[in-house]
Parts: C-alpha cells; sequence; structure tokens
C-alpha cells in the first residue's frame, strides 16, 4: 500500500504529470511540456509522434511501457546513446520529480537495464514508482484483446492487478523464474529432493498469483456493478478460468498451497514429457462478457468490445482510486476516434468526473472540440507539440 | 579500441581489474592509471600484499571462511557457541554478520544457492558436509541466514528438508531482510535485528 493519501475519508489524492521532459526519446530529441490541466489531447497527423508521448508517461511505470518495447528500440534513430523521460509529478500541494532512462552498453559491456530516479535519487528497481503514481492505458493495439490468445489477457489482468496490489509484480517474476526452474530440473531428471524445493517455493509464489487476481476481479466487478447502471459503457461480466481456478474454491490458502504442491509432484512425468509445467495460474485465462446481453465479449461487435474495454478501464480506475489513494493517470491512445459524439462526451464526462488526468491522443482536433475546461489541447509536429488556443 | 598503443604488462593487468566485482573495462583501466601514478606508494605495497595473501591464505576445512588458518579463527575461538550454526551463503555474508557482530555463533559457508538455471544444484554446493556436521551432533540450533532471494529461499527450503531427521531446530531471519535484499549490502543494525527476529522455517 502507498504510504500516501488516506483513502476514504477525503477521497483520492489528485495525481497529475505537471511536466514531462523527453530526450532522444524516438522521434523526440528533446522536449518540455507543461500539462497544466486534468483533459489534455494531442492532436497531429499520422507519423506526428502522438503514440511517443503517452509511451514515454507508460515508462514511468514497472514494466517495458505501453508499446511493451526493447529500450534500444527507443532510442532517438541518428546516433543516441541515451534515452530519458522526466516528470515533475504533483500529488496534493506536493510534487516528485521522477526518472527513467536508458543507456546502450558499451561495446563489450552489458545492458544495466533501465535505471529509474526518485528526487534525483536512484531507486533499485522500478516498483519503487508506485509509491508514487498509477498509471493505465488503453491502446489500438488492444482492440484484439477480447479474440486475441489468453497470454494477452492474462497480462493486461496482471497489469489490472498491480495497480491495485504493488507487490504482484515481484511475485510473477519470482513465480516465472521458478517455473523455468522446475522445467530445467524435470528436463535434467535432477533429484526428487531438489524438485521439492523449487516446487514448494513455486506452490507459494503461483496461489499467491491466483489470490490477487481473483481479489482484483472481486473488487472490479463490484465497482462495475456499482457504477455501469444507464453508463454509456456496458458493464463487463468478469471471472477467471482454467484448470488452476477449481483449486481455489472452498480453501484457505495454506491448503491450496498444499494441494497444488501434490498436484506439481503428482504431475512431474507428465510434465516433463509435455516439457513444461502444465498446471498453474500461468495458464488461467480472463473471461470477459458483455453482461447486459449474456455474450461473451469475443462475440460481440467491434464498436461493442471497444466500449466494453473502456468500460472495463474506467472501473478500473475507480477501483485504483479508492485502494491506492491516488487518481490513475490514463493514457488514452487514439480512443476518441472509434466513439460516436454522445460516447464522446459520456468518456469525457466520466474522466472529469473521476478526477483522473487522462492523456489522448487523435488525428483531428474536432474530436476534442468540446473537451471539458480546464482541458489542454496540443498540436504534435516535427519533433515538438505546441498549446492549441482558443476554442 | 586502440589497445595496441599500451604494453602488455599493463593490457594484463587492466583485463585482471576488469575482472573484479563492480569493476567494468572502464574503470578498470582508471584503477590502473590510478595505480600506476602511485607506483610506491600503491601499486608495489598492492603487489607485495596480493602476493603475500595469495601465500597465506587457506579456505577453512570446517565451515567455509576463508582466512590465513585451517581451521579459521572463528572455528577455533572458545568463545563461541558451538551449539549455534549460523549458514551463510558466501563468505561477504559471514563477514558481514561478523561486523555486524550479530551472533555468537559458528558458520558453514555454502557457497552459493541452489540455481538450476545456471547450472547450480545440491553437489556443487557444501550442503552435504552441512548435513554431516550437524548429523554428527552438539547443535542445537541451526539458523539459515541466506538471503531473500528465490534462489536464497529455495535453498533454505532445501536444507530443511535435508536436515529433517536430525536433532537440530532450523530457522531463518525473518523480519529486517528486504526482500531481494542481500545480506552484505544490509547495515550492522538490520542485521543484527533480523538475527534476533528469526523464527521457525
Ligand atoms: N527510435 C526512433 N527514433 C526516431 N524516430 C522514431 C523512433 N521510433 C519511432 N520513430 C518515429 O516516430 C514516429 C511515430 O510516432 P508515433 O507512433 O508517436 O506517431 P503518431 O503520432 O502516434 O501517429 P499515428 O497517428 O499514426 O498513430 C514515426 O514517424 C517513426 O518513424
Ligand atoms: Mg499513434
Ligand atoms: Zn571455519
Amino acid at each position: 500500500m502507498s504510504d500516501r493519501g488516506q483513502a476514504g475519508h477525503s477521497g483520492p489524492e489528485p495525481v497529475a504529470v505537471r511536466v514531462l521532459k523527453l530526450s532522444d526519446f524516438r522521434s523526440y530529441p528533446s522536449l518540455s511540456l507543461r500539462l497544466d490541466a486534468p483533459l489534455v489531447a494531442f492532436v497531429g497527423p499520422n507519423g506526428a509522434g502522438k503514440t511517443n508521448l503517452l509511451e514515454a508517461v507508460s515508462l514511468l511505470t514497472p514494466g517495458r511501457g505501453l508499446r511493451r518495447a526493447a529500450y534500444g528500440e527507443i532510442l532517438r534513430l541518428g546516433g543516441a546513446e541515451r534515452w530519458a523521460v522526466s516528470a515533475v509529478l504533483e500529488h496534493g500541494a506536493a510534487e516528485t520529480r521522477l526518472g527513467t532512462g536508458w543507456e546502450r552498453p558499451a561495446p563489450g559491456g552489458s545492458d544495466q537495464g533501465r535505471i529509474v530516479r526518485v528526487d534525483g535519487a536512484d531507486v533499485p528497481s522500478a516498483e519503487a514508482l508506485l509509491d508514487h503514481l498509477r498509471i493505465l492505458w488503453i491502446t489500438p493495439a488492444m482492440d484484439g484483446l477480447f479474440t486475441g490468445p489468453a497470454g494477452d489477457r492474462r497480462r493486461f489482468l496482471d497489469r489490472l492487478v498491480l495497480a491495485v496490489d504493488p507487490e504482484h509484480g515481484r511475485r510473477s517474476r519470482e513465480f516465472e523464474r521458478l517455473l523455468t526452474s522446475r522445467n530445467r530440473l524435470l528436463e535434467e531428471g535432477a533429484a526428487s529432493s531438489w524438485c521439492d524445493a523449487v516446487e514448494a517455493e513455486l506452490a507459494g509464489r503461483g496461489v499467491a498469483i491466483a489470490l490477487a487476481r481473483a481479489e482484483t476481479v472481486a473488487l472490479l466487478s463490484a465497482r462495475i456493478a456499482e457504477r455501469s447502471a444507464g453508463s454509456a459503457f456496458p458493464a463487463a461480466g468478469l471471472s477467471l478460468t482454467g484448470e488452476f481456478e477449481p483449486l481455489l474454491a472452498g480453501r484457505s490458502a495454506a491448503e491450496v498451497e498444499l494441494a497444488y504442491r501434490r498436484a506439481l509432484r503428482d504431475g512431474r512425468e507428465r510434465d516433463r514429457a509435455a516439457r513444461r509445467t502444465l498446471l498453474g495460474p500461468h495458464r488461467s485465462d480472463l473471461d470477459v462478457v458483455f453482461a447486459e446481453k449474456a455474450v461473451p465479449a469475443a462475440l460481440s461487435s467491434t464498436g461493442e468490445q471497444k466500449a466494453l474495454l473502456i468500460g472495463l478501464v474506467l472501473a478500473q480506475a475507480d477501483l485504483v482510486a479508492a485502494t491506492s489513494g491516488m487518481t490513475p493517470i490514463l493514457l488514452l491512445d487514439e480512443i476518441a476516434a472509434h466513439l460516436d459524439p454522445n460516447r464522446r462526451a459520456a468518456l469525457f464526462a466520466r474522466l472529469s468526473a473521476l478526477g483522473v488526468q487522462a492523456l489522448m491522443t487523435g488525428t483531428d482536433p474536432l474530436l476534442f472540440e468540446h473537451l471539458p475546461e480546464p482541458g489542454l489541447r496540443f498540436r504534435v509536429e516535427d519533433g515538438g507539440a505546441a498549446p492549441i488556443r482558443g476554442a | 579500441m586502440k589497445t595496441s598503443t599500451i604494453g602488455p604488462e599493463i593490457e594484463r593487468l587492466i583485463q585482471l581489474l576488469a575482472r573484479l566485482p563492480g569493476l567494468g573495462p572502464r574503470s578498470a583501466r582508471r584503477a590502473a592509471l590510478h595505480l600506476m601514478k602511485r607506483r610506491e606508494s600503491l601499486l608495489e605495497p598492492l603487489a607485495r600484499a596480493t602476493a603475500e595473501a595469495a601465500a597465506a591464505v587457506k579456505v577453512c576445512s570446517v565451515c567455509g571462511n576463508v582466512d590465513t588458518r585451517d581451521p579459521c579463527s572463528v572455528c577455533t575461538d572458545p568463545r563461541r557457541d558451538p551449539a549455534t550454526l549460523v549458514v551463510v551463503e558466501d563468505v561477504g555474508d559471514l563477514w558481514a554478520l561478523e561486523r555486524a557482530g550479530a551472533t555468537r555463533g559458528r558458520y558453514h559457508v555454502l557457497g552459493g544457492t541452489l540455481s538450476p538455471l545456471d547450472g547450480i544444484g545440491p553437489d556443487d554446493l557444501s550442503i552435504a558436509p552441512l548435513v554431516a556436521r550437524v548429523a554428527a551432533g552438539g547443535i542445537d540450533e541451526v539458523i539459515l541466514a541466506v538471503n531473500a532471494t528465490v534462489e536464497g529461499q529455495t535453498t533454505a527450503h532445501y536444507i530443511t528438508d535435508q536436515l529433517a531427521g536430525t536433532a537440530a531446530r532450523v530457522t531463518r531471519l525473518a523480519h529486517g531482510v528486504p526482500v531481494g535484499g542481500e545480506l552484505d549490502y544490509l547495515d550492522d543494525g538490520t542485521l543484527a535485528a533480523a538475527m534476533r527476529s528469526r523464527t521457525p522455517f
């Protein structure tokens, strides 16, 4: 949990990026922007660099950002050796400086990963950023979320969980590492006692992951039920599915852990043959239905799917604000273009009501004509961004 | 890189320095230059100290500590409590606990952690000698002072299983050791507190 913002009595503390600076970040040699508004729109033609700006902000949270790009790919083409993103974050009356960057390793040197700084001091892990802000995003790449592979939905869900429970990232990384270890041990026919030790640790993390996901899904479902009546964004019915999920029902965490350990032990021969671990939360899926119609999201229309996704992320924003005590920052790439004028107005109204800062992009300034005050629009072009004056 | 402009003796020094933990090729060059500029005050004393250490260094056959005598000075110290055995990953951790004065017990150095991904198994670590030491009797408590990493915790689990048949109580460091933390990097107060607040595994 965060050490700031007492959720409950006074409501979540508003958190916003006030200054954003980039250097040698994709198409930007150097840029400094003041973002003095809750709702900010970046407009400009294709290739202008709008998504690049959102990607920069998305790197102020753990993970590889909204494009999941390799850090070397972000480096501005044309000789740059390091890129950096820094931001002045405003929360309540206080300000925090956040920074992150990456340097191309020297020949023969090793990749040092990305550096993260809070108020000028290096922090050992990007997870420290979660003490200061939460970031959620919707990108066009997520349009196929409900029809695509389960892995994409799992990753989406895990990001939702991370915003509620910052421990989830470490837990997931450790689980992955233990999983790879176990598969290696089985392949090499290692001693049973060694497998036991790895499986014991694996089971602990695996059950914690499953429980954290179940908790987030339950909290989110409750929010959706509360808020979606009469909303422009339809309610999503959420459930976790997979072979692992039934193991959780009606048992204490300790019992589930034991059951999972036993199942892993019994499944060694099968897993050895399959060359992977067949049972576990790494194979779960997030099942989404269009609740009102009781139709699976995957069978819903393109527009319905988009509206479901937006509704889901708005509910998540609400949940994150309540659980972390901070309003999340929303990155909404090309979101307005998909919505009819009524839904667009509903989206802006909902964002205002949530009190979040939302950074949005679009090719047409008219999409943001009715941005509620105080809104801010930027024209993005030629490696820069300039405010558009007047209404 | 224009390495050919430097004599082979100096190049060799740089290459060896670059293999030290925390020194990359760039800082190794800087360190070599620093040494050579201070030939009498630093380079020659360092060469002598290195040669003397190389001649005298011994690995303790009881606990795995590095010292100039075998058994080491901790193992031969009559004031240490022979009934308490503190298990650490490497000598650096042993030294960190000694600096902090965190325990009156004796040590056992594993020489690493179980790591399937790095090809390190039970036979590569000093686990069988540990089990033999405990099975020989006279040890009431085994404290697993391993790092709070996945590998450290897996190793702790494995050792606990291996010691299940013995009379010793197995405990581990509890609070104060940050997740993913390495003992060597903790301040002395945190280490001592962690040692005091250990829990049954
Ligand atoms: N590493 C890089 N170095 C320099 N330029 C880059 C780099 N990576 C991407 N670009 C450039 O950035 C531009 C893409 O920017 P971005 O994706 O932000 O555009 P956009 O404004 O979102 O466009 P669209 O409306 O099509 O989504 C492209 O022109 C691309 O050539
Ligand atoms: Mg774009
Ligand atoms: Zn010794």
